[in-house]
């Protein structure tokens, strides 16, 4: 899993993840990442072929660890204009975005 | 370069103990007030120098201070940290003060909430003087990763305080906070404590909420104190530790006595020394210190005996595959739409999301967003993401392993002492091995503690890494208070 990634995947990964790139940044991107990746492909080497995931470290913790389930209840949340205070544009309702569909 | 001698500074000084600081407060020697009015005037007289606090909440504070000063002339009893003057690393949100997280993108945005950490000192009597610095969304192990600038290491202003809770580590160092709060999601409160001198705690996943963290790596990000000695650390961390209903990772296992448990002296502890530690990459120095550490922790009647943890070495590229993964996922909440910068320029909706991201994240950011995105893209995520968290299981049962023959495991915090501003930032995979030694305990979620132990022949602070089993923190205090206690 050594790096191979290539000017066209760089692309499309900042696409996924929202991100415009200039040239010069798309440029030292691919080097980095693939110098990351050469670096991480040392885990090949381990064989995890019987090894079970870990997403979430709880139940390594064991004992009374977390409470996952509780009664459902009512209680106030935010205030709204608070929160609404905080965003670039509103109509104090709801948030502004540019328009999203022509017509 | 061993020959170099750092610039004598006149900007470190030791924070007066919380016990010395109550003691004044309760026999009315000094109001609270007082000491908040001296913390700001030396914040107004060497904040530019180093760069440490982004902004102030005075009116807050001094609101505080008062209160707790009526609580004292009334003879009314008084919080575990009255009148103690703490700094809160700028990922947490502090109602009403600007919480930037290090970024560009959060500029001017200021949160409707506390963070529960926050709270909780709060409500214990503390009294919370600003934001500190920090790499932008605790990304980084040197602290310039900040938009607004990198602090500086008050024991050389030449060097990195570390990171990403440089900040933090820095203000404790410097005397501009008596304790603070910081965050660690692959060694961001050990190392930087490590480089500025000052004890960082590291506590189990689970501990502390996470309610009002800005969020990096979910499975990983935890919040801890700072302090300029083991007890207050352990006192502080009694106060913000315990299950919150806003965190469903929050544990429920009851909260310890962690600076009575301190007390305890570590004698009859058995210490593990992982020999993956002290390999290659280990500064001589820091060595030389570690190995004196040890022998002071023999001394007060330990056993020490050496302990193998192979998968060390797989530890840094499992942590930045967990990491950036969790990190492409939590940062994407930064659109322009409810919060924090939008990008002006922006025709449709999908340009003002990518132009507002750009202009909003720095380099080391979008770097992880991108990394973390493709090994979680199609094709790409069980060779990286899935293999990454199965590796990490196997790093989380080895310290299980190790724990059923030992209390604690004893290591340096960071393989070398502070290094220069400006060294290491072309090389981000340099900057990333700077974390060789903290990675580990984050990826398995035990707890740990960093203290003080000793320093090289320019006077550059050496950490110890004291480690734990999961909610053992007394365990991990004890050994720490042995190593402290040695120092002399």
């Amino acid at each position: 899993m050594a790096g191979n990634v290539k000017a066209e995947d760089v692309e499309r990964v900042a696409e996924l993840a929202h991100l415009k790139l200039s040239p010069d940044e798309a440029g030292s991107m691919l080097h980095d990442l693939n110098a990351i990746l050469d670096y991480v492909a040392q885990l090949d080497e381990l064989d995890t072929s019987s090894v079970v995931p870990l997403a979430q470290v709880s139940e390594l913790v064991g004992g009374s660890g977390t409470k996952p389930l509780r009664e459902d209840q009512r209680k106030p949340s935010l205030e709204r204009s608070a929160v609404m205070a905080q965003a670039p544009e509103t109509d104090q309702a709801f948030f502004k975005v540019p328009k999203v569909i022509e017509r | 370069m061993p020959s170099e001698t750092a610039k004598p500074s006149n900007l470190v000084q030791k924070p007066k103990t919380f016990a010395e600081l109550r003691e004044g407060i309760l026999v009315g020697r000094v109001k609270a007030g007082d000491i908040a009015h001296s913390y700001y005037d030396r914040i107004e007289q060497i904040n530019s120098e180093l760069n440490i606090y982004l902004s102030l909440t005075k009116e807050r504070a001094l609101a505080q201070a008062a209160k707790v000063d009526e609580a004292a002339s009334k003879g009314d009893p008084l919080g575990p940290l009255a009148g103690i003057p703490v700094g809160i690393k700028d990922v947490l949100v502090v109602r009403g003060a600007p919480s930037t997280a290090g970024s560009k993108i959060l500029k001017g945005y200021q949160p409707p909430y506390d963070a529960t950490a926050v709270s909780r000192l709060e409500t214990a009597g503390a009294v919370l003087l600003g934001k500190l610095n920090c790499d932008e969304f605790a990304m980084g192990s040197s602290n310039e990763n900040s938009a607004y600038g990198p602090v500086r290491n008050p024991v050389d202003t030449e060097r990195v305080p570390g990171g990403s809770s440089g900040g933090s580590a820095a203000a404790v160092a410097a005397n501009l906070a008596v304790a603070t709060l910081g965050t660690d999601t692959g060694g961001s409160i050990r190392q930087p404590a490590s480089f500025c001198g000052v004890v960082g705690v590291l506590p189990t996943y689970g501990r502390v909420s996470r309610y009002g963290l800005i969020a990096f790596a979910s499975s990983l990000d935890r919040i801890g104190p700072f302090a300029g000695n083991v007890r207050d650390a352990a006192t502080l961390l009694s106060v913000i530790a315990g299950y919150d209903a806003s965190d469903a990772t929050s544990s429920s296992t009851p909260v310890g006595d962690y600076a009575a448990e301190s007390d305890k002296g570590a004698e009859g502890l058995r210490i593990g020394v992982p020999e993956e530690y002290f390999g290659e990459g280990l500064d001589p120095e820091v060595r030389e210190q570690i190995e004196k550490g040890i022998e002071s922790l023999r001394n007060s009647g330990c056993s020490v005996r050496p302990i193998s943890l192979p998968h060390t070495r797989s530890a840094i590229p499992t942590y930045y595959l967990v990491a950036t993964a969790e990190a492409s996922a939590n940062l994407a909440r930064f659109d322009g739409v409810r919060y924090g910068y939008r990008s002006p320029s922006s025709a449709t909706l999908a340009d003002m999301y990518s132009h507002s991201r750009d202009e909003g994240f720095g380099a080391e950011v979008k770097r992880r967003i991108m990394l973390g995105t493709y090994a979680l893209s199609a094709g790409y995520y069980d060779a990286y993401y899935l293999k990454a968290q199965k590796v990490r299981r196997l790093l989380g049962e080895e310290f299980l392993r190790a724990f059923a023959d030992v209390d604690a495991i004893v290591t340096p915090t960071a393989p070398t002492p502070a290094f220069k501003l400006g060294e290491k930032t072309g090389d981000p995979l340099a900057m990333y091995l700077a974390d060789i030694y903290t990675v580990t305990a984050s990826l398995a979620g035990i707890c740990g503690v960093t203290v003080p132990c000793g320093a090289t022949k320019a006077g550059l602070p050496v950490g110890m890494q004291v480690l734990a089993s999961h909610m053992n923190e007394g365990t991990a205090f004890r050994v720490a208070r042995a190593v402290e206690a040695a120092q002399g």
